[in-house]
């Protein structure tokens, strides 16, 4: 009767204790994102976080210091060294999806207090690190293999079907 | 007599020559607007993508181009700005592993424009936002400019029979600039080749870079003081004259050879028609005829 009892809780325990992820992370890490900043021109891109997740091991290769982990750029490490998790480890959280606003050049220019006054927007660190890195391991790095162009874009670019007439 | 004639010279040239030589109430220093804006050019970054002549042929609604934007067989010649395309990207292949260098070509929008200098009918403005534009309506399409650019910047609708005039980038001065936007090319660039803000603070951000990251840039920032200082400035992690840059330009602007021989204009019309009179006065001892030529003092002719 009491072992019975014993053994139920304890099957229950082995049990909620193999369904929980072991891999020691935060559980809220999505499996993948939707980055929609092109629509103007593109289609949004289904992000596969897991993927990289698997694939990079570091988070801080993509997230800097935000997630938690180290940095590991001799560059960052003489301020950064003791830097833990940030509330905000997004890209469009710290990169500004339009760095050239008058707004964002104002803010940045007046605040005495920014160390980091050269910081790339949305658009520039994506294609700079997501594209840097998929170069330096053979992975895609053509616009469209990430993603693809909607006719406004073919318009953009004069292409397909949006070849104008020539002069 | 003779002496207060003496003396009344010799006052009227030390006045001349005095205003001659003080050069800084006729030669006024400016250093330009401080507000001005610039488009820092990081050529480490850029993958001719050729987004950015796209952005401009829609923004500035030029014609069709001959082959899509997307394509990258143009990269096989050499290309210039016309009046079709007022930014081009060439390709170079330099000593560095085989890694091609891209380059962006446009207006430099430089601080003392050689062309603005040469236009006869001052079609060329200098805005204090620091774009380089022009008024195709003033031009007379007389090429002086294109002549003047060290860069070779300005395109000419050699395609128009009866109104060819200069076209040029204009910092998209009209649509953008003047209402604190970036440019078009600066916009859509997906790698952030193009950084927009106040060309003062752009060129501390440039040495910024080659200072953080040593080994990744030549240590000098393209058009920082060539030609007297331009507007989009450059960052080359290559030499530039591997890369289609002209370098033996020199830091002076085009209007330095003729400044310094204009502003002694104003002295030498004040002082060379009193000293020469003064002189042939001297010399004829204060006759300035004989009197070979019969006529009366006075007499109505």
């Amino acid at each position: 009767m009491n072992t019975d009892r014993n053994l139920l809780f304890g099957g229950i325990l082995m049990i909620a204790l193999i369904i929980t992820p072991i891999d020691g992370r935060s559980q809220d890490i999505p499996d993948s994102i939707n980055l929609d900043s092109l629509v103007q021109y593109y289609e949004m891109v289904n992000f596969d976080h897991a993927k990289h997740v698997g694939l990079s091991k570091d988070c801080a290769v993509c997230h800097h210091h935000t997630t938690g982990t180290a940095v590991e750029s001799a560059i960052c490490i003489r301020c950064h060294k003791n830097s833990g998790a940030n509330a905000v480890v997004s890209c469009r959280g710290c990169h500004a999806a339009r760095p050239f606003s008058a707004e964002t050049i104002n803010a940045n220019r007046q605040n005495p207090l920014t160390y980091h006054k050269d910081k790339v927007g949305l658009r520039g660190a994506y294609h700079q690190s997501c594209r840097g890195c998929h170069v330096q391991y053979g992975a895609p790095t053509g616009c469209q293999d990430c993603h693809s162009r909607k006719k406004e874009g073919d318009a953009l670019y004069d292409a397909a079907k949006y070849v104008r007439k020539l002069r | 007599m003779k002496r207060r004639d003496f003396l009344k010279a010799c006052t009227i040239c030390g006045a001349a020559a005095s205003l001659g030589f003080s050069r800084q109430a006729w030669g006024v220093s400016f250093e330009g607007y401080p507000d001005r804006m610039g488009v820092l050019v990081d050529l480490t970054r850029c993958i001719g993508c050729r987004s950015c002549e796209a952005a401009c042929n829609k923004e500035q609604q030029l014609s069709a181009p001959a082959l899509p934007f997307d394509d990258l067989s143009v990269f096989e010649n050499k290309r210039r700005p016309t009046e079709w395309a007022y930014t081009v990207v060439n390709r170079y292949e330099t000593k560095k592993e085989g890694v091609p260098v891209y380059r962006k070509v446009q207006c430099n929008h430089c601080n003392e424009p050689a062309c603005l200098t040469s236009c006869l009918v001052n079609a060329y403005t200098k805005t204090k936002e620091g774009a380089v534009i022009y008024n195709p309506k003033v031009c007379i399409g007389c090429r002086a400019c294109m002549v003047a650019c060290p860069f070779s910047i300005p395109g000419y609708s050699y395609s128009s029979a009866f109104n060819p005039v200069v076209k040029k980038c204009i910092f998209c001065y009209d649509t953008r600039l003047k209402y604190g936007k970036p440019p078009a090319c600066v916009e859509i660039c997906p790698q952030e080749v193009l950084t927009f803000g106040r060309l003062n603070d752009l060129i501390k951000v440039g040495h910024e870079r080659i200072r953080q990251i040593p080994g990744k840039y030549i240590d000098h920032i393209y058009g920082e003081k060539e030609m007297g200082g331009t507007g989009w400035i450059y960052l080359s992690g290559v030499p530039f004259d591997q890369i289609g840059f002209d370098t033996t330009l020199g830091n002076e602007p085009i209007i330095s050879n003729v400044k310094e021989f204009l502003a002694f204009i104003p002295m030498v019309l004040a002082i060379w028609p009193a000293l020469f009179s003064g002189l042939h006065l001297l010399s004829n001892n204060g006759k300035d005829h004989d009197n070979s030529i019969p006529h009366q003092e006075g007499a109505e002719p």
